[in-house]
């Protein structure tokens, strides 16, 4: 067994995007899907690039129901931001691949999977949303 | 025209931490201040709104206070919860069925954030396991665009806290009672970018208590009047920024507190030049910052200048939380809201002592906001 998402119903099959929901009758986009199906909201990717609206720093380790790591000797603080998707919605997401002192209001970034805890054994590995910035533009 | 309804008692237990004492009792300890304070007693009240987040029915109160009979609602609106309280209180009074009656709020919350269960904002459970639900994001993360969308400093947010605990050292009700430097509050450890833990207020415990008597009613008492012009709840509109929110519409839109305060304004026939005091939403710095906006005291983006020229001080030209507000009095999610009434009736009066607003204050406005969404407005007059 390797590595599965954090939970049903939060990326798309290939894991390629998040999956959010569709109001069929206001066209409203929000995420996540809501956890009991409703006739008039159906799934939808959301869109990989964005850029971030604001963001904040988690810089200490959660109390439950976080179950990544809280030892408060390795643990890392990390960016917390809303990533606007161009004519869709605001998602809430952590930044990866940067400094959270080097995060920036306006940057683009692009979507990704990381592991909760990266020093988990790999086949206990759950995996969540995040955004990185876009390189080389 | 329609009489007012008058504030004619108040009561307050200290809040912060009292050992050995349990929410509710302190509860009872303001509502026995406030029959003290309009000299009358239990079985002169007729009707009650009441509640806590954590400590119990507040109708149990009449076990201690006298089973009277009287008509005792819960009142359960989250941060909102004294604001409802008060503003139920108001409508029994307005409609004629009753004479005067009480609104009450208390609590006690255990040290440390809150903490919440996703299913309770209908989220799923990953939303938890993945470390998005701690309200101190969401408070880092609004402020955050704030401050950029209207150009003000970091610097800023620190000058609210120190306002707040220098205002706490002269209130006899505030938890925080001494003095906390800027550079200390800047320099203090980061809970969630921008805000430093100077900057938050802690969940904590106190209690409110009022009473409340048609203009007629008032007269009799012989008290000093104090005249509610508008007490209103709202909720929020489309596209507001609230808390546990893991997406937000792209398309952003107005907030619970504007609808509150134009509609309170409105009721009062007032504009906010006309406010002499004013007890704003200081869950952190950032929230008293916005909300002197969302009130209508000045435009977004003048908040820095207004610090730094101490207009909001006690001596400035609109002092606001003249009792340090939530930053020095702590949080109990039931009594918070009803604080800051307790604290404009004081400085109405002319009776706050060292925190006194000088120049005999006429007019005192007060905002609650919190959790999903609610804001609730009162305005008193002398």
């Amino acid at each position: 067994m390797s590595a599965q998402p954090i939970a049903d119903n939060l990326f798309t099959d290939d894991m390629s995007a998040l999956l959010g929901a569709r109001n069929r009758e206001t066209g409203q986009i929000f995420f996540p899907l809501p956890l009991t199906p409703a006739d008039n909201i159906e799934p939808v990717a959301l869109g990989t690039r964005g850029t971030v609206w604001t963001y904040t720093v988690q810089r200490f380790p959660p109390k439950p129901p976080y179950i990544g790591p809280t030892d408060p000797e390795k643990f890392k603080p990390y960016a917390v931001a809303y990533v606007s998707l161009p004519g869709q919605t605001m998602v809430e997401s952590r930044l990866t691949g940067i400094d959270p002192d080097d995060v920036k209001i306006g940057m683009e970034v692009e979507f990704t999977v990381i592991p909760l805890d990266p020093d988990a054994p790999a086949e206990e590995q759950k995996l969540i949303h995040a955004f990185k910035p876009v390189q080389g533009e | 025209m329609m009489s007012d309804v008058c504030i004619v008692g108040a009561g307050i237990h200290p809040f912060g931490r009292t050992e050995g004492r349990d929410g509710m009792d302190q509860g009872i300890f303001a509502v026995r201040q406030a029959l003290a304070d309009s000299g009358i007693e239990w079985k002169d009240v007729q009707f009650a709104f009441g509640g806590s987040a954590a400590s119990g029915s507040a109708d149990n109160m009449v076990s201690q206070l006298g089973l009277t009979g009287i008509q005792f609602i819960n009142v359960s609106n989250g941060c909102a919860t004294g604001g409802s309280a008060l503003n139920a209180a108001v409508s029994a009074i307005k409609s004629g069925e009753y004479e005067m009656g009480m609104a009450v709020g208390f609590d006690k919350h255990p040290r440390g954030a809150f903490n919440a269960d996703p299913s309770a904002y209908g989220l799923p459970n990953w939303y938890g396991e993945a470390g998005y639900m701690l309200t101190v994001q969401f408070f880092g993360a609004k402020i955050m665009r704030y401050l950029h969308e209207h150009n003000i400093s970091r610097e800023t947010l620190g000058r609210v806290a120190e306002k707040a605990f220098r205002n706490g050292v002269k209130t006899d009700h505030a938890w925080r009672r001494s003095e906390v430097d800027l550079e200390t509050i800047m320099n203090a450890p980061m809970i969630c970018d921008p805000l430093t833990k100077y900057m938050f207020c802690s969940p904590a415990e106190g209690a409110v208590a009022l009473i409340l008597a048609s203009e007629k009613k008032a007269r009799e008492l012989g008290v000093p009047i104090i005249r509610l012009k508008s007490s209103v709840m709202r909720t929020r509109p489309p596209g507001s920024f609230e808390v546990f929110a893991a997406s937000i519409d792209n398309e952003r839109g107005g907030t619970a507190t504007e609808i509150a305060s134009q509609a309170a304004f409105e009721q009062a026939g007032m504009g906010p030049e006309d406010i002499d005091i004013a007890q704003l939403q200081d869950t952190e710095s950032g929230a008293e910052i916005m909300h002197m906006a969302e009130n209508g005291f000045c435009k977004p983006g003048e908040q820095e200048q207004w610090l730094l020229e101490g207009r909001s001080d006690i001596t400035g030209e609109l002092p606001i939380n003249t009792d340090g507000g939530c930053l020095a009095c702590g949080e109990p999610i039931g009594a918070s809201g009803l604080r800051q009434v307790y604290e404009n009736v004081v400085q109405l009066r002319g009776t706050a002592g060292a925190r006194q607003v000088p120049g005999d204050p006429r007019t005192a406005y007060t905002q609650v906001y919190g959790a999903p969404g609610v804001s609730a407005v009162t305005i008193l007059q002398r």
